[in-house]
């Protein structure tokens, strides 16, 4: 039988289409050139100019410390409002899983106007508390997902077998259900730490003075030409570090 | 003898459905007691109750004198053996073994001890460090035995022990279970639904049906005077005949005329009232077949037929003789060297016969 050529081009033609922006970026932030029209020679000079940029460190710290803390918080909240909605059936339930998969499906300029709009109501001033809010209520929904596909496979025989060994309940879950969990969860948490950095829409509704985080610094940046191959540079490194936050998820999962 | 795990008048219902009703049973110290019954009898429901998964509605059960009924499972001298294992994937066999006693927090030299012990009766000791999904059916099964007897129950469940296992591991495990029960000399509960499990693995065995208890008896005593036909097929196959009582003859023998088979038939059983309607069953492999009438006398029943259908299978061979109105099944040994034995073709004319002894009454009913 004949080898069709059509997957193959297929494949390319989808793998250009995905990388080439990437190659692009990268190539550019090693560009001397200022506009990366064309190759004018190689140089470190952007990423020079970057380690010097004040702004942007302090825009990263800003975004790692929501980034972390709302990750840890949906985790927590997430898991448990898995095991509410896996173990319990009533009306209650019923609506506590539209209200979870309400997020997931909703506009995020609305989420972003109506988080504000009850921020401004109730007197909290913008800031990193309402970021760290905003960040949580969006990122529960996909822990809570990626948990409960987790719950669905769990076999809740095993917590029988613990509570006929001699476990009380509350041991069961600590010696036999949260191990079990803990790759689903963790993998939850680091879909929420990637969606937590790279909020733009949400966050631009909720932050306050001084508290910029890296996607709001890097569009305000995007105003003048002449930090273009800054962001250049910094979006290299954004690029490498998802990549590896990429695999180690891969691997957490491949191991649940 | 007071029982050591007695089951006193205890229900349990699902919404409308009454899953277990009014049972009462005494199991002895140390016995090898299994609930049989086809799925939905409640015997799994019961298993759960006695466990402490399930609380029921009406009724104690009782360990060693002891009124379990209200404790937690944690809290019950009672170790369960579940269907499917139930073996914790992110722990060591050496692990899952250990659990129990880690529960009740026993000194660490008490668990290597009681574990290795384990580990060793069920020849597990060079797989304690591998994980269950690295071990094979066989083996995980002794590892949920392990993980349970570790605990020194004095009730040990077993929740269809067998019936994850393919035929030829079944019979195998057959023999462990039986040989673990004689070891180890603790009580062993059993649920299954195959006859043939529980007539190889118990000293006694409770037949269920629909939540109540049908019969209590040795597997020998079920198997050759069910109580009633519902006992009769569920162990083994029967044939079943309905008639009234006629005459009653000397020696306690009694002729009854069954409806559909001509000639009358006779029984041994003097506890039949004249004129009384009653069900006779007769097991396949108590039946002989041959060609020419059997010598007569009084004592042996003998009826004209047409062979039907023939089945093979190896061991044994199994015929469907017309006879009147019935269809019975003959089972009969192949045997090279009975010189009277007979091979007929379907279609053949036989007679069918057995002796009086062979007939059981499983029902009486009080003529009208």
């Amino acid at each position: 039988m004949r080898r069709s050529w059509f997957p193959a081009l297929l494949t390319a033609v989808v793998i250009a289409f995905l990388f080439a922006p990437l190659v692009v970026l990268v190539t550019n932030s090693f560009n001397a050139s200022r506009f990366g029209g064309e190759w004018e020679g190689f140089t470190w000079n952007w990423y020079e100019k970057l380690w010097a940029a004040d702004e942007v460190w302090e825009s990263v710290w800003v975004t790692l410390k929501i980034a972390l803390s709302a990750s840890l918080a949906s985790m927590a909240l997430g898991t448990l409002a898995a095991y509410a909605l896996h173990r319990f059936r009533s009306w209650l339930q019923s609506v506590h899983s539209v209200l979870i998969t309400l997020p997931l499906v909703m506009p995020d300029i609305l989420m972003g106007m109506s988080l504000l709009a009850l921020f401004i109501l109730s007197g909290i001033e913008t800031g990193l508390l309402t970021i760290w809010i905003a960040h949580v209520t969006f990122c529960l929904s996909f822990v809570t997902m990626v948990v409960l596909g987790r719950l669905q496979d769990f076999d809740f025989t095993l917590i029988d077998a613990a509570r006929d060994l001699g476990a009380t309940r509350k041991q069961a879950v600590i010696k036999v259900l949260l191990p079990l969990l803990l790759p689903g969860v963790l993998a939850g948490g680091l879909l929420a730490f990637t969606l937590s950095i790279d909020d733009y829409v949400i966050t631009f509704f909720v932050s306050g003075p001084g508290t910029t985080t890296l996607p709001l610094r890097v569009a305000s940046m995007m105003k003048t030409s002449r930090s273009l191959p800054v962001i250049n540079a910094l979006s290299t490194l954004l690029i490498a570090s998802t990549f590896l936050l990429a695999a180690l998820s891969f691997r957490l999962q491949r191991r649940a | 003898m007071g029982g050591f795990l007695v089951i006193d008048h205890v229900s349990k219902s699902f919404g409308s459905l009454r899953a277990v009703d009014d049972v009462c049973l005494e199991v002895g110290p140390g016995e090898a007691f299994s609930l049989l019954g086809p799925s939905g009898c409640g015997k799994t429901t019961l298993l759960r109750m006695i466990a402490g998964f399930e609380r029921p509605d009406s009724g104690r059960i009782l360990v060693a004198g002891q009124d379990i009924s209200h404790l937690p499972p944690e809290q019950r001298p009672v170790n369960t053996v579940f269907q499917n294992y139930a073996l914790f994937p992110h722990l060591s066999v050496w692990e899952n073994i250990a659990f129990g006693l880690r529960m009740s927090g026993r000194p660490r030299d008490e668990i290597r001890g009681g574990v290795d012990r384990m580990l060793e009766l069920v020849r597990l000791s060079e797989h304690a460090k591998k994980r269950p999904a690295q071990l094979s059916g066989g083996q995980k099964q002794r590892v949920a035995i392990a993980r349970a007897l570790v605990n020194r129950p004095q009730v040990l469940l077993l929740d269809e022990p067998l019936a994850a296992l393919d035929l030829k591991l079944r019979q195998h495990m057959l023999m462990e279970l039986n040989t673990l029960h004689e070891q180890v000399g603790t009580t062993f509960i059993y649920v299954t639904h195959d006859q043939g499990e529980a007539m190889s693995l118990s000293d006694r065995i409770a037949v269920m049906n629909a939540g109540k208890v049908e019969q209590v008896d040795g597997p020998e005593a079920l198997y050759e005077t069910p109580r009633s036909s519902f006992v009769a097929t569920f162990i083994g196959d029967a044939n079943f005949f309905t008639g009234t009582a006629v005459e009653h003859q000397h020696e306690g023998y009694v002729r009854v005329m069954v409806d559909g088979l001509g000639s009358p038939l006779v029984l041994s059983n003097g506890a039949v009232g004249s004129n009384q309607t009653l069900k006779l069953m007769v097991r396949p492999e108590k039946i002989s077949l041959t060609l020419n009438r059997p010598p007569s006398g009084e004592r042996v029943n003998a009826f004209p037929g047409t062979v039907e259908d023939i089945a093979y299978f190896g061991s044994h061979t199994r015929y469907r003789v017309r006879i009147g109105e019935h269809r019975v099944i003959a089972q009969l040994q192949r045997s090279r060297f009975s010189g009277g034995g007979i091979e007929p073709p379907r279609g053949a004319d036989v007679w069918m016969s057995f002796h009086p002894d062979e007939a059981r009454v499983v029902r009486l009913e009080d003529a009208a």
